[in-house]
């Protein structure tokens, strides 16, 4: 599915446009419309969870068995910078996109 | 339902062990309130069960939905603006009679939502939303409110509150932004004596936002949920402040977070500081012209509105717990 774009002739589009695959858009990387970027920091990190379920890009991965968080996906997060406002504990802090 | 209920919600557990039906890659502005609480109400569906959803035209379907790409795991019809309700209660009908036909696997459950922006629901898609909800079909309609038609460029809708600067309603020397009060959507649909009807909001760890979005999508035959879901671009506020401007918008009781069960009020946050209407408004840039000099009324006739309807809600609440008791 994903390999349609818009060079793709009509007649190999789907038939009504219909999508096939489940959630493929996971295959579309939404990272590079970042301009800052949230840096984790986990040693200040208390694993609270107020920063996890406000991502509005599901960029921020909890681990199934431990349920704690890990580092950005940094192929989705669009920098919105709503997760570093949300943390009491200054561990994530937005930096411009390319500084280290 | 009730041995589900006994489980008390856990945050992280809900997000580690629910997979996202909602993925990641869709095309919503940064910072937009919608997809953070579209994934939290489809992770209140039970892991085995299956959903088909049925969206009205706004900014969620055409920014989640871009052929060939798709970030729903589950169907997903793509409809047109005034059609989600009828497009959902029309899958719902068609389902119910293959099943009972035997075509479709009689140990399977699939339960049918719907989502709308204000304008496919408040204005638009009313009619439709209405009919299904009035024909009794097994769905859930989630109305995700961010007061405007911000896919088209910040149009007035009928959920703009009064005063607010749209590109419809341009705020300056004549017109003080929009001109008529807000509908309460919410409202017309408890009128149409449905088995449960929510008001709610992305705040804290998400409780109030799950647990209502369960009982809706496991309570039998038609329910509503209203949801506020912030926009930075059309409210005008730093993409990063969405949490903040939703705990404001149920402190000031802007936004109060309630649900009707059968006919019967229940409020389910009441702050303990009710804050002034001012601590909402100044963060948004739409509502920056009523705190020039001279505007002062505005903010005033604004508080109002907004005390008259939190007043009506903890009257409603008592009047119909006590016809119950």
């Amino acid at each position: 599915m994903s390999d349609i774009n818009v060079n793709t002739p009509m007649e190999n589009l789907t038939i009504g446009g219909n999508i096939y695959t489940s959630g493929n858009a996971r295959d579309f990387k939404t990272g590079d419309w970042r301009s800052a970027k949230p840096v984790y920091i986990s040693e200040n990190c208390k694993q609270c969870g107020l920063c996890f379920p406000v991502c509005p890009d599901n960029a921020i991965p909890v681990c199934k068995d431990t349920l704690q968080r890990t580092d950005f996906n940094y192929d989705y997060c669009k920098g919105c910078g709503v997760c570093a406002k949300v943390c009491p504990f200054k561990a994530i802090e937005m930096k411009e996109e390319g500084e280290e | 339902m009730a041995d589900e209920m006994k489980k008390p919600y856990n945050l992280k557990e809900v997000v580690a062990t629910k997979p996202s039906r909602f993925t990641e890659g869709h095309r919503m502005c940064a910072g937009c309130g919608a997809p953070v609480v579209g994934r939290m109400i489809l992770r209140a569906l039970h892991e085995e069960d299956h959903a088909v959803i049925a969206n009205a035209t706004g900014c969620m379907e055409v920014s989640t939905f871009i052929y060939p790409y798709t970030a729903w795991t589950d169907s997903f019809i793509h409809t047109a603006f005034e059609c989600a309700g009828a497009t959902c209660s029309g899958a719902e009908a068609a389902y119910k009679s293959l099943k009972k036909q035997g075509k479709l696997p009689q140990n399977k459950n699939t339960k049918f939502i719907a989502f709308g922006g204000d304008g496919g629901t408040y204005d638009i898609g009313l009619q439709s939303l209405s009919g299904a909800m009035e024909r009794g079909h097994d769905m859930t309609y989630v109305c995700y409110d961010n007061g405007a038609y911000m896919n088209t460029g910040i149009q007035r809708s009928s959920a703009t509150p009064k005063f607010a600067d749209t590109t419809t309603t341009p705020a300056g020397k004549v017109v003080p932004g929009k001109m008529q009060s807000r509908k309460d959507l919410t409202e017309i649909m408890v009128g149409h004596h449905l088995p449960y009807v929510a008001q709610s909001i992305a705040v804290g760890n998400f409780k109030d936002l799950y647990e209502k979005s369960e009982k809706a999508i496991y309570t039998q035959g038609p329910t509503f949920l209203n949801v506020l879901a912030p926009c930075p671009r059309g409210w005008g506020y730093p993409t990063d402040a969405l949490m903040q401007i939703n705990k404001l918008a149920v402190d000031t009781c802007y936004w109060p977070l309630y649900e009707v069960v059968d006919g019967v009020y229940h409020i389910t946050y009441k702050p303990s500081k009710k804050l002034p209407i001012e601590e909402f408004l100044r963060p948004q840039k739409r509502f920056k012209h009523m705190f020039a000099q001279g505007n002062e009324w505005m903010i005033e006739e604004f508080q109002k509105e907004v005390d008259k309807r939190w007043q009506e809600l903890l009257d409603l609440e008592e009047m119909t717990n006590r016809v119950t008791e």
